[in-house]
């Protein structure tokens, strides 16, 4: 059972106060609570399914062909995606937080607009633009470019659906920060990217962290939007969700679920990359 | 144009640079992609469009998906708080599993939720079951959407909330406490107003999302006509009519209802910022 | 300051990049390939009818072949191949869909006469799946109707298969009562007992089967066999209703695509193979019903005799029954209206 520990045995460089043990533990509870309805359960119920024919099944369900190129496919668009949104992030943070101007708000508000599209919306959007029933899509077609059905299609609908994922978590961030520290640099002689650099980032490296965190999260698991522009050809555009739901149709239910625990496995691993960052900040720290 | 040019002379550097680049890509990705249901449904005509988008069943379903993702939103509100809380502020064995978890509700494809829930709940799932002996009936009804909405906005709270609480200068709270306010008083003075714009962005993220969720919802909503059908549902149903127009027109409201509320949200944060400095 | 972790993570995107280009099974060199687009049930079927066809074809002309296929829902390939996914051969659910292709231009008007039986190398049928012991005593279509019966069918708005259902039901009444007001009626009976309308005709077979919801499931009769194949005997039973649909799903080249792809004589060879003896064993194997008398002698035991009525018929063709029954406003629409 998990319990409480007094917060003098806890890592923690700064000595922190704290609620008063009880509280603590109710709180911790209602949490535990939380997670067992809706989040382990669903888990406990993939992990069940995807061992549900044995060891021997699950691995040679997660190391068959067409499953590992649906890996690959998944952590390509993964790894275009979230660098781009992550400095786009940043910047549209720095633009929106450091500086007035007129119709911040609905900027912010466009900022926020890919979370209010149905993934279904996000997929047809791009179908509507570059498919060949348009000129544009029919002018790209007689060039050999191909976008959706293929790769870039899959990445730019999935750049659509996490865009706003790292602004989201710098805005709020730096907009508590306020812009004090980065003026007072200023005024001390710092030119524009040392006081980004010295300053800001460091400020609002955990922002930054868990935005690209969520990207990569939301990239991993897109299912919507991917499934309009993917064209579900096996071994080709399918993405990690999409091969889940086509062994699902199969009737392949083991191996289905031993596939998506795949994707519980990235995401676990992300959130370890943020852990393992979490400890060289802090031996970081102390050298300073 | 007089939008998006900054008001007052402000000293730091790099305003052009930062604005330009966030509306080109803000352009490229996003407004000029989803410009496209607006242009889709211009050859309709004003009758057919009202007439599409004001039909009985769509009317319920537009009912539907905003209350389901209303309820889920608040409760994540609510959850997400007492999560994030936890999380940043105490330390017990396992901590780290459960933060790692949190994001969870992103990297599970949609459908699986939706396949795990309908699962979970059905009547002879591992929670249906019980339930069902008591009457409680979740698959199939609104109740069924609004759990899937809580799991899909869940970690949108937290980790909008996250980075702020630990930025908190625990020195305000000792301060408060040296002058005599109670943990509870600190709470609700100190940190609740300083935490609250990232509280409502994180529910009304929540919230947007849930309006448009599809994947893991048609699992578990039933669809019935007028009782259980979403509205991302009603866009499906045309586009496998190829009706393109009617589709992109539902999108249009969807997307116009979605943004002003957005907008509204914001609005209230930026007034709500101002009265809080 | 450390910007150490910027490195880090750059450099370990850049690592995944690097080992993740997707492609090894998509580039092997020197092969013809194909790409089916199909809907959801007839995974199986061409899982086996590829792996005959391009040995087929690899003893006829010596060139090795791959074909690639795509599922999904009938409607949903249709726009996806309007849209740009490249098929070279279309086999779709129902004949509307390929019709909506035909529409974009992609193939002439004319398409379901280029090809034998409507272009439909193998049938179907709508037939009950019911729970061991048939609990309910379901054996007719009016059983189904009957108040405390709770009947699982896709939604018709979105399924295929859904429509054939709604199509049988009606089509059913309307022989058997000459009225189409009967119809209506026993169709809006019929969706009353109805308590989920799942997108897909696999999403209801879960709901079904891996659920436990409802008495009764409509299905196509290859998807009937298989859930008994699937989930045991020894929880389900097939019950075959007097009277039923011939349902048609029918098979096209994608002109356009070929005429690019350069792979017309290719795919006119796999939808002429389908029509071959071998395969049309493979199809009855596969439980459609085959084309060919001879295979569907072989394998009669699996296909009881059924009373069978065309679509056109009873509906004219596959456009009007779309525009009546299930376009916005249509039949469908009306029976939910209070």
């Amino acid at each position: 059972m998990l319990k409480p520990q007094p917060p003098e045995s806890a890592p923690v460089v700064k000595k922190r106060i704290s609620d008063p043990l009880p509280v603590q533990i109710v709180l911790i509870g209602l949490t535990l609570l939380f997670f067992i309805g809706f989040i382990f359960l669903p888990l406990g119920l993939v992990f069940a399914q995807a061992f549900s024919k044995g060891w021997e099944y699950y691995l040679e369900s997660v190391r068959e062909p067409y499953a590992i190129e649906a890996v690959k496919l998944t952590l390509t668009t993964v790894a275009i995606v979230v660098p781009l949104n992550a400095f786009f992030g940043v910047t549209a943070a720095w633009a929106i937080t450091k500086f007035n101007f007129k119709g911040k708000a609905t900027l912010k508000t466009l900022l926020d607009l890919p979370f209010a599209v149905s993934p279904v919306i996000a997929g047809l959007i791009f179908v509507l633009l570059v498919g060949s029933r348009t000129p544009f899509g029919s002018w790209l077609g007689e060039q050999g470019i191909k976008i959706i059905f293929s790769t870039p299609g899959i990445v730019i609908a999935t750049l659509f659906v996490t865009f706003p994922f790292v602004a989201r978590e710098l805005i709020p961030l730096m907009e508590a920060q306020g812009r004090d520290e980065e003026e007072a640099a200023l005024t001390l002689g710092a030119r524009g990217w040392q006081i980004f650099g010295k300053i800001t980032l460091p400020n609002i490296r955990w922002g930054l962290l868990y935005g690209m965190i969520l990207c990569s999260a939301r990239s991993i698991g897109e299912f919507g939007a991917v499934s309009v522009v993917s064209g579900h050809i096996r071994g080709q555009t399918n993405t990690i969700p999409l091969h889940v739901e086509i062994l699902y149709s199969e009737y392949n239910f083991a191996a289905s679920f031993a596939v998506a625990s795949i994707l519980v496995f990235l995401a676990l691993l992300t959130v370890g990359v943020k852990v393992t960052l979490e400890k060289q900040f802090q031996k970081n720290s102390f050298h300073h | 144009m007089e939008f998006f040019q900054r008001k007052r002379r402000n000293i730091l550097p790099g305003f052009g640079l930062s604005m330009g680049y966030t509306v080109f890509y803000l352009s490229a990705i996003v407004i000029v992609p989803l410009s496209m249901i607006f242009f889709n449904t211009i050859p309709m005509g004003w009758e057919p469009f009202i007439h599409a988008v004001t039909a009985p069943r769509v009317l319920a379903s537009y009912r539907l998906s905003f209350s389901t993702a209303l309820f889920a939103a608040l409760f994540d509100g609510g959850v997400g708080l007492l999560t994030a809380w936890v999380l940043v502020r105490y330390q017990f064995p396992g901590k780290q599993f459960l933060d790692a978890l949190v994001d969870l509700p992103f990297a599970l494809p949609t459908a699986v939720a939706g396949i795990c829930f309908a699962t979970l709940y059905s009547p002879v799932g591992w929670l249906g079951e019980t339930l069902t002996k008591w009457n409680i009936e979740i698959i199939n009804t609104p109740t069924g959407i609004v759990v899937a909405l809580i799991f899909i906005g869940f970690p949108f709270v937290v980790r909008t909330i996250q980075p702020v609480l630990e930025e908190v200068e625990q020195e305000i709270e000792e301060a408060a406490q040296c002058l005599g306010a109670t943990r509870w008083q600190t709470f609700r003075k100190i940190l609740l107003p300083h935490l609250f714009p990232a509280l409502l962005t994180g529910s009304t993220l929540a919230f947007a999302r849930g309006i448009g969720e599809y994947g893991s919802v048609i699992f578990i909503a039933g669809n019935l006509p007028m009782k259980t059908e979403i509205a991302p549902l009603m866009i499906m149903a045309k586009l496998d009519q190829f009706d393109y127009a009617g589709a992109s027109a539902v999108a249009l409201v969807l997307l116009l209802i979605s943004f002003s509320m957005l907008l509204l949200l914001n609005a209230v944060q930026e007034w709500q910022q101002k009265e809080y400095r | 300051m450390n910007l150490g972790w910027i490195k880090k993570i750059t450099i370990t995107a850049s690592l995944i990049a690097a080992s993740g280009l997707p492609g090894t099974i998509a580039e092997a060199a020197g092969t013809a390939t194909l790409l089916n687009v199909s809907y959801d049930p007839t995974r199986e079927l061409y899982q086996s009818e590829n792996a005959a066809f391009i040995q087929h074809w690899q003893k006829q002309t010596g060139q090795t072949l791959r074909i690639d296929q795509s599922h999904g829902g009938s409607g949903k390939q249709a726009r996806a191949i309007i849209d740009g996914l490249e098929a070279d051969v279309v086999t779709l659910a129902l004949a509307y869909d390929i019709d909506a292709i035909s529409d974009s231009k992609l193939l002439p008007a004319n398409w379901q006469t280029r090809l034998p039986n409507n272009s439909t190398p193998y049938t179907s049928t709508i037939v009950f799946v019911v729970r061991k012991g048939n609990p309910k005593h379901i054996t007719t279509w009016d059983d189904i109707v009957k108040p405390g019966v709770s009947v699982i069918t896709p939604n018709p708005k979105t399924s295929g298969g859904a429509r054939w259902n709604y199509l049988a039901a009606w089509g059913y009444k309307q022989k058997q009562s000459g009225s189409a007001v009967q119809a209506k009626n026993f169709v809006k009976a019929l969706y009353k007992n109805v308590p989920v309308l799942d997108t897909g005709a696999r999403g209801s077979t879960m709901t079904f089967a891996q659920r436990g919801l409802g008495d009764v499931l409509l299905a196509w009769e290859n998807e009937a066999h298989l859930i008994l194949k699937e989930f045991g005997k020894d929880k389900f039973e097939i019950v075959s209703p007097a009277i039923s649909i011939l349902a048609e799903p029918p098979v096209a080249i994608v002109d356009k695509n070929v005429t690019k792809h350069g792979t017309r004589k290719l795919a006119e060879a796999y939808l002429n193979f389908l029509y071959t003896p071998q395969a049309q064993d493979i199809i009855a194997r596969n439980s459609y019903r085959p084309r060919n008398a001879a295979s569907l002698k072989k394998y009669a035991a699996n296909f009881p005799k059924i009373k069978l009525f065309t679509l056109n018929e009873v509906f004219g063709n596959w456009r009007t029954a779309q525009k009546t029954h299930f376009n916005d406003g249509g039949v469908f629409d009306q029976i939910y209206l209070p």
